[in-house]
């Protein structure tokens, strides 16, 4: 080995170039903001546990659900994947480390200050960001308090880390992939992130435009979204959602490569399907760009542009269904076992097809009329959030923590991490599709008398869910510091890939030379 | 860490509190699960597709869940099974590609024709405008020289728990929207600040309000009830609180209801020139004031700091007259303070005038009577 991090604690995580140690970095960091954002979601739940305004005022509650969104989706979950792809991608392409190390430090250094930014602004008079995730215009111009300007200056910070992460995960693959290692040898893993790599590129930039309208229209007078200026309140919409639906995408493919890694390790099989994984990938990243106006069903379009986003719309179960059809196949016939990372996995499976149905149902416009901005929204796009994204992430962790540490998690704390998380997942967020059926509106900071007892079998579950990620925070600090030692590569039995040829705990430097591809 | 602490310890206490209190949940003996079918054309259309989404769903589910099961009792390592390592099979990877989109191009079907029927606005009987404010809807009978405002009945004291809640907690209005039946109603929807989203759940009718755009929907039904909607696109803090309520009436009930409206909207032209006293008006001013201010600069007048400015002390309330009902008439541009000059009748915005310089120890002891809120709109 040639040399090992620097001793010095500030000079390895602040100046680091590793891949590794950037890797975990962003993989802190995320876990932070899942907190806090988490802090933010049991607020909400808090207040919502029953009728009438008790712990808070309606308008911290718009900061608090527009935080939730905001720290959950920019802070949580994109900087996760990010640190799985740091960890990972260099270990499974045979690569010594990222292409652009030092883009690599900068891109994660940046993003603590965009947070630090957005979040000091609930602290600042009038207040944080309260127009939603969305953030819609006018409500976010015209209407927003002074420190939209910081929230602004948050999102451009988060996008060129975004674009750098991007660009850096390109990069690696395409010139650092070892001898032999075609595109089409390439774990599931490596392929989905390539192609959000290129979501992110192509997105990013749209909603950067899109603040950067904002900023024009609140601070210098411009119209773009003042229709009184000759502007259009609906083409923020477009613009937003332009980028907003490659970015849900975004989100959940990262997700689909790791379930793609976890199950045929467990089924002790390869995975089925893997070049029509690859086509389906690339096809719903197609399709991501051709279907944004069906978040925007009840906006008034004209009809022909309702019918084409409708169809369009629709066709996204065709690759999605592919793809969970080549999941279930892979443990057909296999010889399954059910470690924590599994379970997370197949909840993930179960779970996530679950809110592609929510999702075809969606997509109908004419019943989209009638679920357009309820909870049933709210409880399909957690479903794939929440039971995708964060299930997805924390089975990475458990699947891949041994590797990194060298040492063993606990498995029982695991599977009673999973069970909590599994269950009080669906007490949280089924009741969820039964108020918006009802008529309960999302981002409502109190609700008539006939939604309460749904809501309060809501928060009870949230409760629970929140303190299942106290437990899993636990058991990751455990085996760090005292898990059981192992030295096995080969951690888990069915594991294939390059990764599982290296030592455990994986050393600092890996792959100096390349290795050889059968 | 702390804030969730502290957020946990909340709940924890809310749920205490509530077992004290014997229970809110006891009231609400409704338990709707699915989507209601309502009253319209439309809406019976969107719940019909939504049926049709469910079974598909469900059946869909019930197959790939039922094998997913099966497999993982079958072909668990415990039961000593050892692994097969194929991995490709174009017939099933064809199958289950064509498969979907066949139901999908047969789902298409009565997509495209329920949302038809959403679509048809053409050749109403009626045009009534719609339009979104923060946070109240204003109701126009267009050709009919009627237009009201709709806001929560519901009051302060209700949401912060000051009161008990009654049976329609949030589901009250100062004056519903009134409909006919058997008349095709055409809803013209706009928004006169940011954007509000009409949705009356049985009607199947829930359209954006977008400032400087109108966008159209349409109900026409043959019962006569009240139906309560919402407000559905987050449109600032009293999101919540601008429900939405429609009475459809039978047609002589109606025409005896829009006959009655027009003849209070002429009898209302000589209220403006009475002389009305300093307890009259802080009455009527508290009113009005808890109706459509206190959203905002707060029931005690002191706003919410950096977003809402105070009332209390404020150089305006305190100052002439005439740059007070100023603000009132016009609005301050650039904020959420809107003009309300379409809102408030002259009497309404002489009383809230004269309460705000004269409440919370705010103490400028002159009248302001409805006839200088005309003068000063005719001065303009």
């Amino acid at each position: 080995m040639a040399h090992g991090p620097s001793q010095n604690f500030f000079s390895r995580w602040l100046f680091s170039t590793n891949h590794k140690d950037i890797g975990t970095l962003y993989l802190w960091f995320s876990f932070a903001m899942f907190l806090l954002g988490g802090a933010f979601a049991m607020v909400i739940r808090a207040e919502l546990f029953q009728p009438g305004m008790q712990l808070i005022k309606p308008e911290f509650f718009v900061q608090m659900t527009t935080m939730h969104g905001l720290v959950m989706v920019f802070g949580a979950i994109m900087p996760a994947f990010v640190g799985l792809a740091n960890w990972m991608i260099p270990m499974m392409i045979g690569a010594p480390d990222m292409a652009l190390p030092r883009m690599n430090n900068l891109s994660f250094w940046i993003l603590p200050f965009a947070f630090a930014i957005l979040t000091s602004t609930l602290f600042m008079e009038g207040g944080g960001p309260n127009f939603g995730w969305t953030f819609y215009a006018p409500l976010s111009t015209t209407y927003a308090p002074d420190t939209v300007n910081y929230f602004i200056f948050g999102v451009h910070i988060m996008g060129a880390s975004s674009i750098m992460g991007s660009i850096n995960i390109i990069a690696t693959v395409m010139n650092m992939r070892a001898p032999g290692m075609t595109y089409m040898k390439m774990p599931m893993f490596v392929w989905t992130w390539v192609i959000t790599a290129f979501l992110l590129v192509a997105v990013m930039p749209v909603l950067a435009g899109a603040v950067t309208m904002m900023l024009m229209d609140i601070n210098f007078g411009t119209s773009f979204f003042d229709a009184a200026g000759g502007g259009d309140p609906v083409l923020f919409q477009h613009v937003f959602w332009f980028f907003g639906h490659p970015e849900v995408y975004i989100i959940i493919l990262p997700a689909f490569g790791v379930v793609s890694q976890i199950i045929p390790t467990f089924s002790r099989k390869p995975l089925f399907g893997y070049s029509s994984m690859v086509y389906a990938t690339a096809s719903i990243a197609f399709l991501s760009f051709i279907v944004w106006a069906h978040h925007m069903f009840t906006v008034g379009m004209p009809i022909a542009g309702e019918l084409y986003f409708m169809y369009a719309t629709m066709l996204i179960a065709v690759p999605t269904g592919v793809k969970v059809f080549n999941w279930i196949t892979t443990m057909y016939k296999g010889a399954l076992t059910f470690e924590t990372p599994m379970l997370f996995s197949i909840a993930f499976v179960i779970l996530f097809t679950f809110g592609g149905f929510t999702g075809m149902m969606l997509s109908i416009a004419a019943a989209d009329t009638q679920y357009h901005d309820t909870y049933f929204v709210v409880a399909h796009f957690h479903y794939v959030m929440v039971a995708g994204a964060v299930f997805s992430g924390t089975a990475a962790v458990y699947y891949w923590l041994p590797k990194w540490c060298g040492r063993m998690y606990d498995e029982t704390m695991g599977k009673v991490q999973f069970w909590i998380a599994f269950i009080a997942f669906n007490i949280t967020f089924m009741p969820q599709h039964f108020l918006g059926l009802a008529g309960m509106p999302r981002r409502y900071s109190d609700y008539g008398l006939q939604f309460a007892d749904w809501n309060m079998v809501s928060s009870i579950g949230a409760f629970l869910y929140g303190g299942a990620q106290l437990l899993f925070l636990y058991n990751v600090i455990r085996t760090i510091g005292w898990g059981k030692p192992i030295s096995d590569p080969q951690v888990w039995e069915g594991a294939q890939g390059l990764e599982w040829t290296l030592p455990t705990p994986a050393p600092f430097h890996t792959f100096s030379t390349p290795p050889v591809i059968k | 860490m702390l804030k969730r602490a502290k957020a946990l310890f909340l709940g924890l206490l809310s749920l205490a509190s509530l077992l004290f209190a014997g229970g809110v949940s006891a009231e609400s003996a409704t338990r709707q699960l699915n989507m209601p079918q309502g009253v319209t054309e439309v809406s019976q259309a969107a719940y019909d597709i939504h049926m049709i989404m469910i079974w598909i769903c469900t059946v869909i589910g019930v197959l790939v869940f039922g094998f997913m099961f099966y497999i993982m009792y079958a072909h668990r390592k415990s039961r000593g099974v050892t692994a097969e390592h194929f991995h490709e099979n174009l017939l099933v990877e064809v199958l289950w590609t064509v498969i979907p989109a066949l139901i999908l191009i047969v789902m298409a079907v009565p997509a495209t024709t329920a949302l038809l029927k959403v679509y048809d606005t053409e050749n109403p009987d009626i045009d009534i405008k719609v339009t979104g404010y923060q946070w109240k809807w204003q109701y126009e009978y267009i050709g009919e020289g009627v237009k009201f405002m709709s806001e929560l009945r519901t009051s302060q004291d209700e949401i912060y728990g000051r009161e008990p809640k009654g049976e329609h907690y949030l589901r009250e209005v100062t004056q519903p929207l009134v409909i006919p039946t058997n008349k095709k109603v055409r809803f013209l929807i706009t928004g006169n600040d940011v954007i509000h989203s009409w949705w009356v759940p049985d009607f199947g009718v829930k359209r954006d309000a977008v400032p400087g755009l109108f966008t159209a929907a349409w109900a026409k039904t043959d019962q006569p009830g009240t139906y309560v909607g919402e407000c559905t696109e987050l449109c600032g803090s009293g999101h919540a609180f601008m429900p939405v309520v429609v009475e459809v009436k039978e047609e002589a009930e109606y025409d005896a209801w829009l006959a009655g409206k027009k003849e209070e909207a002429a009898g209302y032209a000589s209220t403006i020139g009475k002389q009305w006293t300093f307890d009259e008006l802080m009455v009527k001013g508290e009113e009005v004031y808890g109706r459509s201010c206190a959203g905002c600069h707060q029931t005690n007048g002191e706003g919410i700091p950096g977003v809402f400015p105070a009332l209390k002390d404020s150089p305006i309330a305190l100052g002439p007259p005439a740059g007070h009902i100023g603000i009132l008439i016009n609005g301050v541009a650039g904020t959420s303070m809107q003009s309300f000059a379409e809102q408030l009748s002259e009497v309404e915005i002489a009383a809230v005038v004269h309460y705000e310089r004269n409440a919370w120890g705010n103490d400028v002891g002159d009248i302001v009577q409805p006839i200088d809120v005309l003068n000063f709109k005719q001065s303009q």
